[in-house]
């Protein structure tokens, strides 16, 4: 089978890759891309592990074909710091222990970010429903839904909070 | 999976061409959150994907003469964004919102959805209950299908090979008219409906039924309209004596399987009660659209 030939783009930079039509996006980023932050949890949509914001949508990279990114514009976890900058996101998972292997770490950050995108202001309930599809065997999820209301309060407040 | 192609072709008749022409299976491609499923466990092994994204009007929502026409790939997330939709059509909108995680929601598709044949599928029994047609696109042009007639079977449809959806459409709303589902799983998020019901009635001045439709799903091969159930309500402002008729019909209407998530008389039972308390909310919608 011939390969195929993908132009998009990932994280603000033009990219392009080769795969074979079966290959999922996450394949894609991972063994082309050599973007190891994306993480393959279940490969069934139930984990998250592997998400990825695509034209502003969050999504599985598990479930979407590699040769559908032709023409996208992708955010991974490498693309949510500012260079050497965390996001407050990243910084607040640091701050709550929000994390302990750090395997989900990746999904929840780009989730996170995809919601407060979308709602800069969500209630606990809000964020809880808005990452169900993040499973996380760790950390009992109370630490990343403090760190997330947290980052969501200082990036309201336009400036790093106490410091 | 070795022999694999894909293709997205920009056009209906183009799809048709592909499909129609295809040397093994062919499967078309919405979101994905199916059939990429499927295809990893190598309980599909499809030829060729047909990836319908690329046509123009398969995503998006419209308004046409009063009613709704919903592309057959249009995510979950934008059509739980459509406030208009979700003001005529909140039956719809809320069961096409229970579908998975927000990852989930960023690509399902009613299309999809229907065409899995999943008896557990949420969007099913709503879009039944609410009169939804599909739109379906063949070589001898387009027919027009209730929703209840597309799935025959789990995982099989009423679809000739050659032939996918492109829309859907949801008719104009008379005055006072609603709709609600609700689903019941073991938990608050991320599972399958061991049962689901949608109810949509229209109600008159006085706040009498003048016309019902009620769909149960996760309770026999297809999700049901239950003809029994629409004729409990109509006539009746959802007195105790019409919600017993309702429940009575709703179980008489069963044929549900034993599983992991349910045994037959858990969900024969909880398929009366989830009519009841979708036709509630509905009645009380329909009677706040006047
Ligand atoms: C983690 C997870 C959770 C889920 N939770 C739920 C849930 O709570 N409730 C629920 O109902 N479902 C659930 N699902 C199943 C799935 O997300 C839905 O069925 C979804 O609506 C499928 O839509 P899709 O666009 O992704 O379909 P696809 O995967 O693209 O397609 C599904 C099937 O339909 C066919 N098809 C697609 N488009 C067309 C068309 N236009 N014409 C004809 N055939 C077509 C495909 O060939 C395939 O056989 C879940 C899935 C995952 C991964
Ligand atoms: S790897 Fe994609 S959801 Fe688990
Ligand atoms: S930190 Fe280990 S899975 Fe979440």
């Amino acid at each position: 089978m011939s390969k195929i030939h993908v132009t998009t783009t990932v994280n603000g930079e033009p990219a392009e890759f080769l795969c074979q039509p079966g290959n999922s996006l996450l394949d894609a980023l991972r063994d082309d891309l050599n973007l190891t932050g994306s993480k393959e949890g279940c490969s069934s949509g139930d984990c998250g592990a592997c998400s990825v914001i695509v034209d502003g949508r969050l999504v599985c990279s598990c479930l979407m074909l590699a040769v559908e990114a032709e023409g996208k514009s992708i955010t991974t976890i490498e693309g949510i710091a500012n260079g050497d900058v965390l996001h407050p996101l990243q910084r607040k998972f640091l701050e709550h222990a929000a994390l302990q292997c750090g395997f989900c770490t990746p999904g929840f950050l780009v989730a996170a970010k995809a919601l407060l995108d979308h709602n800069p202001d969500p209630t606990e309930t809000e964020a809880r429903y808005w990452l169900a599809g993040n499973l996380c065997r760790c950390t009992g999820y109370d630490k990343i839904i403090r760190a997330v209301l947290d980052a969501a309060a200082e990036m309201r407040a336009g400036a790093p909070a106490g410091e | 999976m070795s022999s694999l192609s894909y293709a997205a072709p920009a056009t209906v008749d183009e799809a048709i061409g592909l499909l129609a022409g295809a040397s093994g299976l062919a499967k078309v491609l919405s979101g994905g959150t199916d059939l990429l499923v499927q295809l990893r466990s190598g309980r599909t092994r499809p030829a060729l994907i047909v990836d319908t994204k690329k046509i123009p009007g398969i995503i998006g929502i419209r308004e046409v003469d009063g009613g709704f026409v919903i592309g057959a790939a249009t995510s979950g997330a934008m059509i739980g964004e459509h406030a208009a939709l979700a003001a005529v059509y909140p039956g719809v909108v809320e069961a096409t919102n229970l579908i998975g995680s927000t990852q989930v929601q960023g690509r399902a598709s009613l299309a999809g959805n229907l065409c899995n044949a999943s008896p557990a599928a949420d969007s099913v029994p709503a879009m039944i209950a609410a009169g939804a047609t599909a739109v379906i696109a063949g070589p001898k042009g387009r027919r027009t299908v209730p929703v209840e007639q597309v799935v025959t079977g789990p995982g099989r449809t009423s679809l000739a090979r050659d032939e996918f959806i492109v829309e859907f459409h949801l008719p104009k709303r008379a005055p006072r008219s609603a709709d609600a589902y609700l689903r019941f799983i073991p938990r608050t998020e991320m599972d399958i409906a061991v049962v689901g019901a949608g109810v949509n009635v229209t109600l008159d001045a006085a706040g009498v039924c003048t016309a019902a439709r009620v769909s149960l799903g996760a309770v026999a091969p297809t999700a049901l309209l239950v003809a029994d159930c629409a004729a409990a309500l109509v006539g009746s402002k959802l007195d105790e004596h019409a919600l017993a008729k309702l429940d009575l019909a709703a179980r008489d209407a069963c044929k549900p399987i034993d599983d992991k998530r349910g045994t037959i008389d858990f969900r024969i039972k909880v398929a009366g009660v989830l009519a009841r308390r979708a036709a509630a909310i509905a009645f009380e919608r329909a009677a706040a659209r006047s």
